[in-house]
């Protein structure tokens, strides 16, 4: 074993007794497991929030973007600011409504706002669903990182087993406790790893940020602005908000505003989360950089970028640190992807279908269905192809279907039905499916349109679907109980 | 809806505007290309406008005795 990989399994090792360690004295049932008790501060619940946000994709896959496509990378640090403004109104009420009703998942606020167990079910599965393309894209991050690593000795797909394994352990053990500590361990690292690289990079070979750009723009004068066909301007303000409208849809994001201590929690980070959010600046400045360094990575390839350029320049032991840090930005999200997908298949599924189950079997199914989770998501990740981002916006289009219904659930009078947001979801969810299989775009599917038109991202026509069927069923359907308008 | 809560368009109406009218490279400032300094300086800038909401929120109080 050399030295690179000495240091990351060190740090998963690490991460693991963490975990146990954060576990100690506390009583797991399944709040506690999966809430941590709704006791937590700014400080905890920003690390959360920051570690859900700064996963494998951000750190493969946003330098790998700067590498191969240049301007549309942007899009990265826009749709975190605009989505971490929505938070500031959203997140608050969200909390509030989850504290008084004691709510544990995602589809608990649906089942609550729309008074339907079943609506719950069907928010579960497009969750669970849509989160399986979110945790192979980590899988797949760590078996990258861990094989380049390991200079070749270590398969990907090895690595991939780790990396799942270790996962599996430390949810089970820990809960939530546990992804918040590796949370710290991980922000601290990753800050560390990303600045260095991305300040002492383009430094060591061009002699600084602004030559580096002079050096990629001298060589090709569109790549750092958004191209005028394809990924354009139209693109580009379609994307950012179809992802910030997403962002928070996601049921481990959503469960984790759960564990705030006070609404004040969310209206801080909102100020807080934008500044931070600049790391990723530092991400793409690798990926940049890399591009006149270790040029002729195409397609999937690309995000080896951050890798191969790290490899090329540094010692082995600077590899597994960077590494590490790696390994732990795709740790602490698969943590909580895997909790909530069990939280959610054991407490809004399971649960509603077999009514009698006490707490206590609802708890130990969703700490059974952690290792059944992983080995779905392994099998994928072996089996499936395509880059990180591709499989990253997949998952993206299906979560964002829940939107339009929660944002209409926020209104203090909601014209919406049961039936209006069941219909919404599963047609745009149905459009999302037929796009993603066909491989169509809005100009291939409406040819005759403005190229202004054809560029928008494609999420755009499930969304508006969505809307339609959500509004035209909730007008022709009838609001039986009123107890479920009362919102906040 | 408190009046000041709209200040929080600004940073998206920059980011919108920044895509369509400043989709170009040069000049390049702070090192960056212009497009992405833009972007950088509405996410900056989101910070402090936050802050100044908040400062205003009728809800602040209330909901830090909680």
């Amino acid at each position: 074993m050399n030295i690179a990989l000495f240091i990351i399994f060190a740090v998963i090792i690490l991460s693991i007794l963490l975990g146990i360690q954060a576990k100690k004295g506390k009583d797991m049932d399944l709040e506690q497991w999966s809430v941590g008790g709704r006791g937590f501060g700014a400080i905890f619940v920003f690390l959360l929030m920051a570690g859900e946000i700064y996963t494998t994709f951000t750190f493969l896959g946003g330098s790998g973007w700067a590498y191969g496509k240049g301007g549309p990378t942007y899009y990265i640090i826009s749709y975190s600011a605009v989505a971490y403004i929505m938070s500031y109104f959203m997140l608050p009420k969200v909390w509030r409504y989850a504290k008084e009703k004691n709510l544990l998942s995602q589809s608990d606020y649906f089942v609550s706002k729309y008074n339907s167990p079943y609506l719950g079910v069907f928010v579960s599965l497009i969750g669970v669903v849509g989160m399986i393309p979110y945790f192979i894209t980590q899988l797949k991050g760590l078996g990258l990182i861990v094989s380049q690593a390991s200079y070749g000795t270590i398969s990907p797909i090895a690595a991939i087993w780790i990396g799942a394994i270790a996962v599996t352990i430390y949810v089970m053990i820990s809960g939530i406790h546990g992804s918040a500590w590796t949370a710290i361990v991980k922000d601290f690292l990753i800050l560390a790893v990303v600045l260095f690289l991305g300040i002492y990079l383009p430094i060591h070979y061009y002699g600084g940020i602004g030559s580096m750009f002079e050096a990629i723009h001298a060589k090709d004068a569109q790549f750092l602005a958004l191209p005028k066909e394809g990924q354009s301007a139209s693109w580009f303000i379609s994307t950012v908000f179809l992802t910030a409208f997403g962002f928070y849809m996601w049921p481990h994001t959503f469960g984790s505003s759960y564990t705030a201590k006070n609404a004040n929690v969310f209206r801080k980070n909102a100020i807080i989360m934008p500044l931070y959010s600049l790391v990723l600046l530092f991400v793409f400045f690798v990926g940049f950089a890399a591009i006149l360094v270790v040029p002729g990575l195409h397609g999937a390839d690309a995000d080896l970028a951050l890798l191969k350029i790290s490899i090329k320049t540094f010692d082995p032991w600077v590899i597994g640190v960077i590494g590490a840090a790696g390994v732990l930005t795709a740790l602490v999200p698969g943590s909580l992807i895997l909790m909530s997908s069990a939280t959610l298949l054991s407490k809004n599924i399971f649960k509603v279908f077999k009514p009698k189950a006490t707490d206590k079997q609802v708890a130990a199914t969703a700490k059974y269905l952690v290792p059944v989770v992983s080995l779905v998501t392994v099998y994928f990740t072996i089996n499936g192809g395509d880059t990180i981002v591709a499989l990253l916006l997949m998952g993206y289009s299906l979560v964002t279907q829940l939107f339009p219904a929660f944002l209409f659930s926020l209104l203090k009078n909601n014209f919406v039905t049961k039936y209006g947001a069941f219909a919404g979801m599963a047609t745009g969810v149905a459009t999302v499916a037929y796009v993603t299989i066909t491989e169509n775009s809005v100009g291939t599917l409406l040819p005759f349109l403005p190229q202004i038109i054809k560029d928008l991202n494609v999420g755009v026509i499930a969304l508006i679907i969505n809307l339609f069927f959500l509004v035209v069923v909730s007008l022709i359907t009838p609001r039986k109980d009123k107890s479920h308008l009362q919102g906040n | 809806m408190h009046a000041i809560k709209l200040l929080s368009l600004l940073p998206i109406i920059g980011i919108l505007l920044g895509a369509i009218f400043f989709n170009q490279v040069e000049p390049i400032v702070l090192g960056m290309p212009f497009l992405l300094f833009w972007l950088v300086m509405c996410t900056v800038l989101s910070s402090p406008i936050m802050w100044i909401v908040f400062r205003f929120d009728p809800n602040r109080k209330e909901d830090e005795l909680e």
